[in-house]
């Protein structure tokens, strides 16, 4: 079983861990190229991917848009900082919500694991308050999530 | 439980998101509070007035001070954001689960 492990570091790191059964480079391309990640990088159940711009080199943009098919949306932007294939992603990136959210770093190593890859994944937010900024807009959505539920069963 | 739309706009305000920050790592008076964000006692007292009336925040009495610290409602709140977090990147990853055995083929 593949299972994810997400914890906190300090208060400014947070570190996802999974492991896959495909080899570290197919692992590394589905996270880089635009038609690879517009077919699970998509959150809820409902939402598409319909703009996908990813340009892995040192400096490349990054812009995903996401659309729940019912007028609402958002979208991501950030740029590709260092890459070493099929090993390491580092990029920068923040959410449009419409007002940016500030900087998340991520730094992202796929390691091979027997057949599989093991991937870490570390965000690393600017400060304290950062964190916590993200926490405050995150439960507004996680309230929208439990409304939206809530309507579903009503 | 805490009000949602008094916790939704004590939350708009950065320094109180960052006095909330600050709390998450331990309990601090008053005093405490005022050194390192650089305000008047009466300013973070005026803040963390709107916090505890958002029921993010609890005080207690000791002596003269009244030291504050996060509510476990606020505490709950933060562990559903990770909970949530974790489900999104569960979904995510379970589609790439799929992806990737397709890709198999072509390799």
């Amino acid at each position: 079983m593949s299972k994810l492990t997400l914890t906190t570091e300090g208060d400014r790191h947070i570190v996802v861990t999974r492991r896959f059964a495909a080899p570290p480079e197919a692992v590394y391309r589905a996270h880089t190229e635009p038609k690879l990640l517009q077919t699970w990088l998509l959150g809820p159940e409902g939402w598409t991917m319909p703009v996908c711009i990813s340009e892995p080199r040192p400096g490349g943009k990054i812009r995903y848009e996401w659309t729940d098919g019912k007028g609402g949306g958002f979208h991501l932007t950030g740029e590709y900082l260092e890459l070493e294939p099929f090993s390491r992603i580092v990029h920068v990136a923040r959410m449009h919500l419409p007002d940016p959210t500030p900087d998340n770093h991520v730094e992202t190593r796929f390691a091979a694991d027997g057949s599989g890859t093991l991937m870490a994944m570390r965000m690393t937010l600017p400060d304290a308050e950062t964190r916590a900024a993200m926490l405050a807009s995150g439960m507004e959505r996680g309230m929208e999530a439990s409304y939206a539920r809530l309507d579903s069963m009503g | 439980m805490p009000n949602l739309d008094a916790a939704f706009s004590a939350l708009a305000d950065p320094t109180r998101r960052a006095i909330l920050a600050r709390l998450a790592l331990g309990e601090a008076t008053v005093m405490e509070l005022v050194e390192p964000f650089d305000l008047t006692q009466p300013a973070i007292s005026r803040h963390l007035k709107v916090l505890e009336g958002a029921g993010l925040i609890l005080r207690r009495v000791e002596g003269t001070k009244r030291p504050c610290r996060l509510a476990p409602a606020a505490v709950a709140e933060i562990d559903q954001w990770l909970a949530m977090l974790r489900r999104a990147l569960e979904s995510n990853y379970d589609r790439l689960d799929g992806v990737l055995a397709a890709m198999k083929p072509e390799q």
